[in-house]
C-alpha cells in the first residue's frame, strides 16, 4: 500500500454528492471510499454498500451472554453448592430471570460494539489517513486511488468537477 | 429527500450552518476554562472534599456511623442510592427510546444527558459499596467471585444481586454507548488542534476516526442495535430497583405496582435533573440556538405525563390498602399520610403531583425561570418520595415496642454531600473537555430542521 495517490473531490452539499457519486460510478470509476463529516442518508445505496451484519453479531453475542448466565445460575445454586433459601429449588428458574436478560444485554452489547472496533480498525493508537481535515467539520470528499483506475488525472479531474466537485485535490501517501 | 411537516418549529435557530455547529461546539473545548468554570469547579472539589472525610470517618469507624438503629435498618443510603438511579434513567432513555421514535429533538441534549446518567450512576454506587463497610471485601459478596471460603456463592434468589448485575450492566452499556457517539466529534476536535498534546489526546479518544461512508453504516447500525438493548434495559433497572422492596414483607412495600411506578418516577426525575442543568449549560455556554425553547417544552411534556402517572400510582396505593381490607397495610398508609413524618408525605404530594401539573399552562413550560424552579422542586419531592417509602414503612414495624424514628447523624448527609461533590465535579469536567452536544448528530438535521432551510 506504500506509495498512495489519491485524487480527491471535495463537496458541500449532501444531495450533490450522493448524484456525484452515482454519475461517477456509471462512468465507470472505482471510488476508494467517501467520507463526511456526518451520516448521509442512502449514501450505502449510491456506493453499492451492503447492510452491515453486525446486528446478527449483536445477537450471537446476546446467545452467548444468556447461555453463559444459565450455566453460571445453574451451575452454582444447583451442582457446586445447592443451599435451601426460602423452601425454593436448587434451581429456581424464575429467580434466573433478571440476570439472564442483564447478561444477555450486557453480552451483545459489547461484543457488537468491539466487533465494531475491530472490523473498522478503531482503536486508541491507530494512525488513520486523514485525506482533508474538514471532512470532520463541513466537508463530504470523495477519494479515488490513481493506481486503481484506468482514467488519467486530468480526466477525473473533469469528471469530479463536473459532477459538482467545489474543488478537486491530490493527496500522496507514502506510510503504511 | 426527507420533508417535514411545515409547521414544525425549527430544532436548531440562528440560521447556523454545518460549519458554525462545529465552531460553537468545538471553541467551549478549545478556550481557556473561564472564571466562572473555574468557582464552580472549587465549590464542587470543596464538597467532594467535605463529602471524602466522612466518607473516611464511615469507613474507618464503621456503618454505625450512620443515624440507622434496630428499627429503621435502611434509610438515607438506600434513599440516596434510588434518588440517583433514578436520575440516571433520563440519559439512556433519552438517546435510545426517542432514537428508536425518530425523536429529532433528543439530538441537541442526548450527550450532556447521556453523561449525567453515568455520573449519576457512579454517585448511586457509592452507597452499595460503602454500605458493606468493607468495600475491598464487597466484591466477593456482589459478584459470584471463586473465593476462599469454599466456593460458597451469591444468592441469586435475592433481588438485591439482581441490582448489582442490573446497576452494572446499565452502567456499562450507558458508558459504551455514550463512547461510541463521543468518537467523531473527538475527530472533529482531533483535526481542529492546534497543540501536540490536545491533538494526541483527542486522536487516542477519537480511536483513529476518518469518517468513511462504511464506517458511518456500521456506525449507524450499532447505535440502533445499542438503543434496541439499551430501551428494555433502561426499564429493566428500575424495575429491579423496586424489587429490593417489592419482593419483601413489609406493609407499604411489596406491593406488585412497584415496577412501573418506579420506572415513571425514575424518568420523572431523570428529566428534571437534565433540565436543571441543560438551563444552566446552555446559558453559561449561550446554546439558545440549538437547546432552544422548544426543547425545554418537550422535556416539560414529559414531566407532567411521569408525574401525572406517578400522581396515580401514589393514589392506587392508598385505594388498594383501603381495598385490601389487611389492617396492617391500612396503618401503614395511615401512617405515612398523617403519622409522625406527614411532613415528608406532604413535601412529596405537593412537589411530584401537584407542582408538575403547573406545566399544563403553556406560558408556565415555556419559561425558562419556572422550568427551571419546578426542576428543582420534581428532585426534591423524588426524594422525599424514597424516603417516605423506606423509611416509614419500616419505623413503626410489627412490634409497638420497638417503634422508632430516624433521625440522620452527620456521616448521613456528609455522604450525600459527597455524591453532590463527585457528580458535579464530573459534570464540570464533561463539559469543559468534551463536546456537551453531539456535533455530528446536530450537522445532519442542520439541511432539514435548520432555520435557513426550513
Amino acid at each position: 500500500m506504500s506509495n498512495s495517490k489519491f485524487i480527491l473531490g471535495v463537496y458541500e452539499e449532501e444531495d450533490i454528492l450522493l448524484l456525484a457519486i452515482k454519475n461517477v460510478r456509471a462512468a465507470g470509476v472505482k471510488i476508494h471510499e467517501v467520507y463526511s463529516p456526518f451520516p448521509v442518508h442512502g449514501i450505502d445505496d449510491v456506493l453499492g454498500y451492503k447492510r452491515s451484519k453486525l446486528s446478527i453479531a449483536a445477537f450471537m453475542f446476546g446467545l452467548l451472554g444468556t447461555s453463559l448466565a444459565l450455566t453460571l445460575q445453574v451451575g452454582m445454586m444447583g451442582f457446586d453448592w445447592p443451599m435451601i433459601i426460602g423452601g425454593k429449588d436448587f434451581i429456581p428458574y424464575p429467580s434466573f430471570v433478571p440476570v439472564i436478560f442483564e447478561l444477555t444485554v450486557l453480552l451483545a452489547a459489547y461484543g457488537m460494539c468491539f466487533t465494531f472496533f475491530i472490523i473498522s480498525d478503531l482503536k486508541p493508537w491507530a494512525k488513520p489517513r486523514i485525506f482533508d481535515l474538514r471532512i470532520t467539520d463541513d466537508k463530504h470528499v470523495m477519494a479515488i486511488d490513481l493506481d486503481k483506475n484506468h482514467l488519467d488525472v486530468g480526466k477525473l479531474d473533469k469528471l469530479l468537477k463536473d459532477s459538482g466537485a467545489s474543488e478537486v485535490n491530490q493527496k500522496n501517501f507514502d506510510d503504511v | 429527500m426527507t420533508s417535514e411537516s411545515v409547521i414544525r418549529e425549527p430544532l436548531v435557530t440562528g440560521g447556523k450552518t454545518v460549519h458554525d455547529v462545529t465552531e460553537d461546539i468545538s471553541r467551549r473545548v478549545e478556550e481557556k476554562p473561564t472564571r466562572l468554570w473555574m468557582i464552580a469547579m472549587a465549590i464542587s472539589l470543596g464538597l467532594l472534599a467535605v463529602g471524602a472525610y466522612t466518607v473516611f470517618l464511615l469507613l474507618w469507624n464503621g456503618v454505625g456511623m450512620w443515624g440507622l438503629n434496630k428499627t429503621v435498618g435502611w434509610a438515607w443510603d438506600i434513599t440516596n442510592f434510588v434518588w440517583w438511579v433514578g436520575i440516571g434513567h433520563a440519559g439512556t432513555l433519552i438517546s435510545a427510546i426517542l432514537l428508536l421514535f425518530r425523536q429529532r429533538w433528543r439530538m441537541s441534549i442526548n450527550r450532556a444527558a447521556e453523561a449525567m446518567t453515568i455520573f449519576a450512576v457512579i454517585c448511586a454506587l457509592q452507597f452499595p459499596i460503602l454500605h458493606t463497610g468493607r468495600p475491598w471485601l464487597a466484591i466477593y459478596w456482589m459478584f459470584p467471585l471463586p473465593n476462599t471460603f469454599g466456593s460458597l456463592w451469591v444468592n441469586f434468589n435475592s433481588p438485591l444481586l439482581w441490582d448489582v448485575f442490573a446497576i452494572s450492566t446499565y452502567f456499562l452499556v450507558s458508558l459504551i454507548f455514550w463512547y461510541i457517539g463521543l468518537i467523531p466529534d473527538f475527530a472533529t476536535i482531533r483535526d481542529r488542534a492546534k497543540n501536540g498534546i490536545s491533538k494526541r489526546i483527542y486522536g487516542a479518544l477519537s480511536f483513529g476516526w476518518d469518517g468513511a461512508a462504511k464506517t458511518w453504516s456500521r456506525y449507524e447500525t450499532v447505535a440502533l442495535v445499542l438503543a434496541g438493548l439499551a430501551t428494555p434495559l433502561v426499564l429493566s433497572v428500575h424495575t429491579i430497583v423496586s424489587m429490593d422492596f417489592a419482593t419483601s414483607v413489609i406493609p407499604g412495600w411489596h406491593t406488585t405496582i412497584f415496577p412501573p411506578y418506579f420506572v415513571a418516577g425514575a424518568i420523572f426525575s431523570g428529566f428534571a435533573m437534565v433540565l436543571t442543568l441543560m438551563i444552566v449549560t446552555r446559558k453559561v455556554y449561550k446554546l439558545e440556538d440549538y437547546i432552544t425553547i422548544q426543547h425545554l417544552e418537550m422535556m416539560n411534556i414529559v414531566i407532567i405525563i411521569t408525574g401525572s402517572i406517578v400522581g396515580v400510582a401514589y393514589l392506587t396505593e392508598l385505594f388498594i390498602a383501603w381495598y385490601s381490607g389487611v389492617e396492617a397495610e391500612q396503618y401503614a398508609f395511615l401512617n405515612r399520610a398523617t403519622g409522625p413524618y406527614w411532613w415528608a408525605y406532604a413535601a412529596m404530594m405537593t412537589c411530584n403531583v401537584v407542582s408538575p401539573q403547573l406545566f399544563w399552562f403553556k406560558k408556565i413550560r415555556t419559561n425558562i425561570a419556572a422550568t427551571f424552579v419546578l426542576s428543582i422542586i420534581v428532585n426534591i419531592g423524588m426524594w422525599f418520595e424514597r424516603f417516605v417509602i423506606i423509611v416509614t414503612s419500616l419505623h413503626r414495624d410489627f412490634l409497638p415496642s420497638s417503634w422508632a424514628m430516624f433521625y440522620p447523624t452527620f456521616v448521613d448527609v456528609g455522604v450525600y454531600v459527597f455524591t453532590f461533590g463527585l457528580f458535579f465535579t464530573a459534570f464540570f469536567l464533561f463539559a469543559k473537555f468534551f463536546p456537551v452536544i453531539n456535533m455530528a448528530e446536530v450537522k445532519s438535521i442542520i439541511k432539514i430542521s435548520g432555520e435557513k432551510t426550513k
